[in-house]
């Protein structure tokens, strides 16, 4: 059942104003989301001033330059810097997205930063993610066959690859399942956007020979049904994907299995 | 251990409070409040009839009820909740075929359910006052 207040523990106070840094002419103001785990504080959101002169033009190069010049404490994931391996995945200005592709000139006024929405925090804007890796595990994210393996390699035809364009290029940096709101309410039943994406990848591939194996586990009011086409996902998806097609193309498999 | 209790209670992350309240996300919660409107409305439209079935009277009492202003506001109300849920339903129908869910589509099929719910109420309301 959808709980919409936060817990005592979790309502979030206002932080710390730190200083602007001296000499600076062009500044962008961030208000970034803190928790310290080692405190007993709850979680507050701290001021600071980034110069513009002295730093690159994505959000993550402004919260590097922070921890690097203003507040070493400030923690997040981050590695790439390219959108390719999804650690920096944030609420960016009201949308979960990657810091490293999201340019800090695309947003008006002070840049808002929040965690992953809806998870439980380990540190600042370190969400726990355990479960969301669970969820994927769950959907057996690899081939499986009966028949004996050929000699060389599986085959595929290239109007078969085709299929899978738009799915294999999931990073699996959590935006979709931690903006919708079947996945904030039920996170615990529902997979999740991302891992019913990931569960149609393997459902389409025209290599697996365990796509009736796959489509009984997902017959559930939950693991699958949950989704009622909010459409969140495929509107924060960083890489473009679409999620909810996804979602919809497993549900439309499972009655044509009736039929 | 696994079922031993962690060491903290770590806090839950802002959701609905911080998260950018996006067209196709408030089509949706306002999807659910309609359909629960419509309960009421079937209520209102059931004492209608079974007043009509009753006795003059009961009926003429119930009329009254809805013709007053509060009434009619109540009628009108219902009149756009059973077209905005309606309008919702064959989003849901064609986003069902999978159908209309690129960008260009949903952004379309979300905005169509507030301006199509309006018109059609106003509509309704304009034909019903000119037939009267």
């Amino acid at each position: 059942m959808a709980q919409i207040a936060l817990p005592k523990n979790s309502r979030v106070v206002e932080g710390k104003a730190w200083p602007k840094p001296a000499g600076a002419t062009r500044l962008t103001e961030f208000k970034i989301y803190r928790y310290d785990p080692d405190g007993e504080s709850n979680p507050r959101t701290d001021t600071y001033w980034v110069d513009r002169d002295d730093c690159g033009p994505m959000i993550l190069d402004g919260i590097i330059w922070i921890k690097n010049k203003i507040d070493p404490t400030l923690t997040f994931r981050r590695s790439c810097r390219e959108g390719i391996c999804g650690s920096c995945a944030m609420n960016i200005d009201g949308l979960n997205t990657l810091a490293c592709t999201k340019a800090m000139d695309d947003v008006k006024g002070a840049i808002k930063i929040y965690p992953l929405p809806h998870m439980p925090v380990v540190k600042d804007l370190v969400p726990d993610l355990t479960r969301f890796y669970a969820q994927h595990a769950f959907i057996e994210p690899w081939l499986h066959t009966e028949t004996p393996s050929p000699e060389k390699e599986w085959k595929q035809s290239p109007e078969d690859r085709l299929k899978l364009d738009g799915l294999y290029e999931c990073i699996l940096c959590a935006c979709c399942s931690t903006s919708c709101p079947s996945y904030w309410w039920n996170g615990d039943r529902y997979l999740g956007p991302a891992a019913l994406l990931q569960a149609y990848r393997w459902l389409i591939d025209s290599r697996d020979e365990a796509t009736g194996e796959r489509l009984d586990a997902l017959e559930d009011p939950f693991r699958l049904y949950r989704c009622h086409t909010i459409m969140n996902c495929a509107q924060v998806c960083p890489k473009g994907l679409n999620p909810a097609k996804a979602i919809a193309e497993i549900k439309k498999m499972m009655v044509m299995r009736q039929v | 251990m696994a079922d031993s209790k962690p060491r903290i209670e770590r806090p839950l992350s802002p959701h609905l409070q911080i998260f950018r309240p996006l067209p196709n996300m408030v089509m949706s919660i306002l999807h659910r409040i309609t359909g629960a409107a419509l309960y009421v409305g079937t209520l209102i439209l059931a004492a209608w009839l079974i007043a009509g079935a009753t006795s003059p009277d009961a009926f003429a009492t119930v009329e009254w009820a809805l013709g007053s202003f509060l009434g009619r506001l109540v009628l009108f109300g219902y009149t756009w909740a059973l077209f905005h849920h309606m309008i919702g339903g064959v989003r849901h129908l064609i986003w069902d075929t999978g159908h209309g869910m690129g960008a260009i589509g949903r952004e379309q099929l979300t905005w169509l359910t507030p301006i199509g719910s309006v018109a059609l109420t106003l509509l309704v309301w304009i034909a019903a006052y000119v037939i009267r």
